[in-house]
C-alpha cells in the first residue's frame, strides 16, 4: 500500500496563508525515506507551530536516530495555524507531514514531544485533521499509536484517554526498542491488532499504557488507588535514562529551516541532568543524575554541526550550562578554533554563581555579546532558602558587576511570583535587588548607560518535585504582587528608568497548574476547551482564561472537584497522586522530607560536589553521576 | 574587495520562501560552502550580500539577482557550484559573474512573467488580453505599508499575450490544463506586480480566473529597444574579460 502525497491538494491553499514557507518542508538535511521500502513508520509531532518546534532538539534527535534505522522511517508534522486549519476543513486535506506530505493516519506511531503541557488542545486538532478518534477507546487498527514523550509525559494523565502510550525520559534507546517491537509484530503479521501490540509495549516496563490501568477515587474526589487491570502490566512504568552521552552525538545534521524560527543556532546539549536541587524545578528533579557529554565530543558535535548548517551561532544547552566540569576549556577552546570565524557562542541556562570573568571574555570574544541571563528566581534570601536556589545578594551582585565591567550593558534577570510561603515582601525585595544591581553596574563602569529587566512569571508546582503537594498560589494573589513590584519599579527616581519589567500575569498559571497536576478527570476539561475553539494555549493572543474555566464548570458539574482543588489546594503526605505510579526514580519520602527541609528553610547541597544525599534516582535507575574533568583539550580544527 | 554577481532561481515549493527567508538562507549557505565573504564593521557584522528586487512570497522566479562581497578573489564557477551545493534544492544558483563597475540593480530594468492560469476559458483570456492593451490607464489598488495606494497599472506593461504550449515549468506540481499569460513590465515605483496586471484585468474585462495564478519571473534586465524584452544584466560584466 503505497501512500501518495497530499502536496498537490495542500498546495492551492498555501498562496492563502501566512508564512506558507512553513508548511513545505525541505529543510536542509531533511530526509525522506521511501515509504515502501520501511515497515516502521513513525510521525513525530511538535504540537505548536513551525517556528517554535522546528528547532526543538528532542524532536531532531528522534528524526535523525529513527530514520538511521534501517526498516524505519520517520516523518515530521506541526501544529498548522487557524487560518490553514479552517482551508483544510473546507477543502478536506488531512494533517500532513512535512517531508513527505503524507496523511499522519498512514503512519504506525505518531510521536509527540510534549515540553509543556500547553500543546495538549494541539494534540487534539492534530487528531482530528488527521482523522484519528479523538479517544484512544474508538481508535481502530487502522490507526496509529499515539504515543507521547518528553517533560510533560511523566504525569500523562490529563492526556490519557487520547494517548495509546507515554514514555518517560530520555528517548533516544526507547524509541528504538518501540520500532524493533513494532517491526515483529508486524513481521508477525499483527497478530492480537492493536490490543496485542499495546500489551507487548506494556509489558518492556518501559512504556505507559493508560488504558490498562484503571483508577479508582474516593468519594470526596482523591484517587484511592492505580492498579493494572489485566495480567503481564508492570504496576509502576520507570524512566528511561542515556548514560553515556558521547555513545549519542545527537543531532549530527541539524536541520535548517527556511522560515524563521524561535532558535537560529545550532545547539549541543553538553550535560543531561541537574542535581543543584531547585525545588521547583521539575526538568532538574526528573533528569537526574547528572551526565556530561566530554569535551572532545561537544568540540567534534560544533563542528559537525556548523559544517553542515551554515549557522552563526553555538548554544551550549544544559540545565545549567556554567556547570559542566569543563565549561572553561570548552568555551576557551570553541572560541579559539572559530576566532575572527563570526561564530558565536552562547550559554543558555548560567548560574549566577557559576559565571565568572574568563567565561565572560571567552563569550565576547569574537565581538559578540548575546544576552545575559540570570535566574535567581526568589527575591528575597529566605525566598531563595525554600526554593533552594542557593545564590546569595553578593553572589548576584559580584556577577553582575563581572559582566558589567567586561562590556555587557544589560543583563536580564528571571523570578518567580506565587512560591509556597512567599509573601508581598519577598516579591517586593525583587526591586531591591535590581537597583542594587544597577548601582553596582554604575559603580563599576562609570557610566549610566547600564540596564537590567526584571521578567517574572507565575509559580506552577510540578509533579515530581517537593513542591508536589503544594498549595498553588491563587492568581488575584500573584497578580497583586506584579502589580505592587512593578509600582516599586516604575516609582524609583533614582534607578527605575533603567529598569525594565516583563511579566506575564497568573491566570495562565492557573490552566498550567490545572493540567500539570491533574488527573484523567482533566481530560473532560480540555476536550471541552478544544471544542469550543481551544488553540494554542502558549500564545496569549489565543488563550482564553474563561474558555479554560466555563469548560472545566461544565466538565467537573457532576464530580466533588474543581479548578481550585486541583490547583490551590495542599495535599497530604499520603495522598495518592495521579502520577504515583510513574517512577523518575525519585524517592517518594525524599522529596516529602525536602519539602518539609523547603518550609523549614533548610537547604540542600549538590551531589556532584558532596556526598550522596540518597535521593532515590541512582540505585533505582541503576545509573550514577558521569562527570569530568576529562583533562582533554581542544585541539585547533586544521584550516584546508 | 572582489564583488560577485549572482543569478539564482527559486523554483517549485520554495517559491513560498519570502525575501528573509532567502537571506538567512543565502547567509548560511555562504558559510557552508566556505566562501570567503566579507563583513561590515562595526558592533554587530553583517555579511556584505545585498538583493536586488525580490520576487514576492509565493511567485517562482528564474531570475533573481544578488551580490556578495569577498575578502579575496574567487573564482566565479566554483562560487556558483559550491553555493548551489549549499543551497536547498530549489534555490538554485544558476550563474555567477565577477562584477566590473556599475550597479547591479541599475540595469534591472523590468521583468518578464508569466502567470499560470488553471481553469480558464482561453478565448476568454485572450479577449481580456486585448481590452487590457486597447486602454491607456487602467487603475488599479493594493494595500502596502503605507495604506490603500491607486495606481496605473497599464503604462509598465510593455507587452502581455496569451502564449502557446507549456512554457518554461515553474516546477508547480499540480498538473491541470491551464492558459499561459506571458508578459514584460517595466519596474517603476509603485512596481506594477503579476497580481496587480491580474486585477487590472478584471476591472478592464471581468476577467476572474477560479483559482489563484502560478506565478513565474522567467526573465530580469535592461529592456532590449528592439526585442521590447529583458536581456542579460550581466553581458556587461562578461564583456570585461572571458572567466
Ligand atoms: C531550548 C529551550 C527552549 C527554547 C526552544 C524550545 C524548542 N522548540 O525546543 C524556547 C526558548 C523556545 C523555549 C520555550 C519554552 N520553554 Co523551554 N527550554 C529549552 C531548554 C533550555 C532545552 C530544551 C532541549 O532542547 N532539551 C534537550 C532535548 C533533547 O530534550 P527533550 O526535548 O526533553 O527530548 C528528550 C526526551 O524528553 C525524549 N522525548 C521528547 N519528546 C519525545 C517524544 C517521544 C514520542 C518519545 C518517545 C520521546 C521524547 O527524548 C528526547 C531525547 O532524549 C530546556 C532546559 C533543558 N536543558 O532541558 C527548557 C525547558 C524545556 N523549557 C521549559 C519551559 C517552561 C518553556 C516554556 C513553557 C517557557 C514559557 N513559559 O514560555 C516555553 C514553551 C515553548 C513551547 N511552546 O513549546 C522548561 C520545561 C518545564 C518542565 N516541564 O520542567 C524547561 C525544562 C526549562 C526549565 N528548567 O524550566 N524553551
Ligand atoms: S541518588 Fe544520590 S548521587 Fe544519585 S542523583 Fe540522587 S542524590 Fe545524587
Amino acid at each position: 500500500m503505497s501512500v501518495e502525497s497530499l502536496f498537490p491538494r495542500l498546495e492551492p491553499l498555501l498562496p492563502k496563508v501566512q508564512k506558507p514557507i512553513q508548511y513545505v518542508g525541505g529543510e536542509l538535511n531533511s530526509t525522506v525515506k521511501d515509504w515502501d521500502e520501511a515497515t516502521v513508520r513513525w510521525a513525530l509531532m511538535y504540537p505548536d507551530a513551525y517556528e517554535v518546534g522546528l528547532p526543538n532538539q528532542g524532536v531532531q534527535i528522534l528524526y535523525e536516530i529513527l530514520n538511521e534505522l534501517p526498516e524505519t522511517l520517520a516523518e515530521r508534522t506541526y501544529a498548522v495555524w487557524p487560518d490553514l486549519e479552517a482551508l483544510m476543513r473546507s477543502e478536506g486535506v488531512p494533517q500532513f507531514t512535512v517531508d513527505g506530505h503524507r496523511p499522519v493516519r498512514a503512519f504506525d506511531v505518531l510521536g509527540v514531544s510534549f515540553a509543556t503541557e500547553l500543546g495538549y488542545t494541539n494534540l487534539l486538532t492534530a487528531l482530528d485533521l488527521a482523522g484519528i478518534p479523538l479517544e484512544a477507546a474508538d481508535r481502530t487498527d487502522e490507526d496509529p499509536i499515539v504515543l507521547a514523550g518528553g517533560h510533560a509525559a511523566f504525569n500523562p494523565e490529563p492526556i490519557a484517554g487520547f494517548l495509546d502510550a507515554a514514555v518517560l525520559g530520555d528517548g533516544e534507546q526507547i524509541a528504538i526498542a518501540i520500532s524493533e517491537v513494532l517491526r515483529e509484530w508486524k513481521a508477525e503479521g499483527s497478530p492480537g491488532g492493536r490490543d496485542e501490540l499495546l500489551m507487548r509495549l506494556a509489558s518492556t516496563g518501559g512504556v505507559y499504557v493508560p488504558k490498562f490501568y484503571d483508577v479508582e477515587y474516593h468519594q470526596d474526589g482523591r484517587i484511592m488507588r492505580v492498579v493494572p487491570n489485566r495480567d503481564g502490566v508492570p504496576t509502576r512504568v520507570f524512566k528511561h535514562t542515556v548514560m553515556d552521552l558521547d555513545e549519542w552525538p545527537y543531532p549530527k545534521k541539524p536541520l535548517v529551516p527556511l522560515a524563521e524560527t524561535v532558535h537560529e543556532r545550532f545547539s549541543v546539549e553538553i550535560f543531561r541532568g541537574c542535581t543543584r536541587g531547585c525545588r521547583f524545578c521539575q526538568a532538574g528533579m526528573i533528569t537526574r543524575p547528572v551526565r556530561e557529554r566530554s569535551i572532545t565530543t561537544i568540540g567534534d558535535m560544533v563542528e559537525a554541526g556548523i559544517r553542515e548548517s551554515g549557522f552563526s551561532e553555538v548554544g551550549l544547552l544544559s540545565l545549567s550550562s556554567a556547570d559542566h566540569s569543563e565549561i572553561a576549556g570548552v568555551t576557551k577552546g570553541l572560541a579559539d578554533r572559530y576566532e575572527g570565524g563570526q561564530i558565536g557562542l552562547s550559554l543558555p541556562s548560567t548560574r549566577v554563581d557559576a559565571f565568572n570573568i574568563d567565561l565572560a571574555n571567552e563569550l565576547s570574544r569574537n565581538g559578540r555579546r548575546s544576552g545575559l541571563t540570570f535566574a535567581p528566581e526568589g527575591g528575597s534570601e529566605r525566598m531563595r532558602k525554600v526554593i533552594n536556589k542557593m545564590v546569595t545578594e553578593e553572589d548576584l551582585i559580584r556577577t553582575v558587576t563581572t559582566a558589567y565591567s567586561n562590556g555587557w550593558r544589560q543583563v536580564k534577570l528571571y523570578f518567580m511570583c506565587g512560591l509556597p510561603t512567599e509573601e508581598d515582601e519577598d516579591v517586593l525585595g525583587i526591586a531591591d535587588l535590581a537597583k542594587k544591581v544597577i548601582k553596582a553596574g554604575r559603580d563599576a563602569t562609570g557610566s549610566r548607560d547600564i540596564r537590567c529587566t526584571v521578567s517574572i512569571g507565575g509559580f506552577v508546582p510540578k509533579p515530581h518535585t517537593p513542591f508536589q503537594w503544594a498549595a498553588q498560589c491563587d492568581h488575584e494573589t500573584v497578580d497583586r504582587r506584579l502589580r505592587a513590584l512593578r509600582d516599586a519599579l516604575r516609582s524609583d527616581k533614582e534607578y527605575g528608568r533603567a529598569i525594565g519589567y516583563r511579566y506575564h500575569d497568573g491566570k495562565p498559571s492557573i490552566v498550567e497548574g490545572l493540567l500539570s497536576r491533574g488527573d484523567r478527570r482533566v481530560g473532560k476539561v480540555i476536550r471541552a476547551v478544544w471544542e469550543d475553539g481551544g488553540r494554542f494555549d502558549g500564545w496569549s493572543e489565543h488563550f482564553s482564561f474563561e474558555r479554560w474555566m466555563a469548560a472545566a464548570e461544565r466538565a467537573f458539574a457532576d464530580e466533588p472537584v474543581d479548578v481550585d482543588w486541583y490547583t490551590t489546594r495542599d495535599r497530604d503526605e499520603h495522598e495518592v497522586l495521579p502520577w504515583d505510579h510513574l517512577d523518575a526514580g525519585l524517592d517518594r519520602e525524599w522529596l516529602w522530607q525536602d519539602w518539609q527541609d523547603a518550609l523549614n528553610t533548610v537547604e540542600v547541597e549538590d551531589c556532584r560536589w558532596t556526598p550522596c544525599y540518597d535521593c532515590g534516582v541512582c540505585p533505582t535507575m541503576g545509573t550514577e553521576i558521569q562527570i569530568g574533568p576529562t583533562g582533554r583539550k581542544l585541539l585547533p580544527l586544521t584550516v584546508i | 574587495m572582489q564583488r560577485l554577481r549572482v543569478r539564482y532561481a527559486k523554483r517549485g515549493r520554495l517559491r513560498f520562501t519570502s525575501h528573509r527567508d532567502i537571506s538567512r538562507a543565502v547567509e548560511r549557505a555562504v558559510r557552508r560552502a566556505g566562501i570567503p565573504v566579507a563583513y561590515s564593521a562595526g558592533f554587530s557584522p553583517h555579511p556584505k550580500i545585498s538583493y536586488a528586487g525580490a520576487a514576492p512570497t509565493g511567485v517562482a522566479s528564474e531570475a533573481e539577482y544578488l551580490e556578495i562581497g569577498v575578502n579575496r578573489p574567487c573564482d566565479p564557477r566554483r562560487v556558483r557550484d559550491d553555493l548551489d551545493a549549499s543551497l536547498p534544492p530549489g534555490l538554485d544558483v544558476l550563474d555567477v559573474v565577477e562584477a566590473r563597475d556599475g550597479n547591479l540593480a541599475d540595469r534591472l530594468e523590468g521583468s518578464m512573467w508569466e502567470l499560470r492560469l488553471p481553469g480558464v476559458d482561453p478565448a476568454e483570456a485572450e479577449r481580456a488580453v486585448k481590452e487590457f492593451l486597447a486602454a491607456d490607464l487602467v487603475e488599479v489598488e493594493r494595500l502596502t505599508k503605507k495604506g490603500m495606494r491607486r495606481f496605473d497599472a497599464r503604462q509598465a506593461v510593455r507587452s502581455l499575450a496569451v502564449v502557446e504550449g507549456p512554457g518554461i515549468t515553474a516546477g508547480q506540481e499540480t498538473v491541470q490544463p491551464c492558459v499561459i499569460l506571458r508578459m514584460v513590465v517595466r519596474h517603476e515605483t509603485p512596481a506594477v506586480r503579476p497580481d496587480d496586471a491580474l486585477m487590472g484585468l478584471r476591472l478592464v474585462a471581468g476577467f476572474a480566473p477560479p483559482s489563484p495564478p502560478a506565478v513565474t519571473r522567467l526573465a530580469q534586465g535592461p529592456l532590449d529597444a528592439m526585442t521590447g524584452e529583458p536581456a542579460d544584466p550581466f553581458a556587461f560584466d562578461r564583456a570585461g574579460g572571458d572567466r
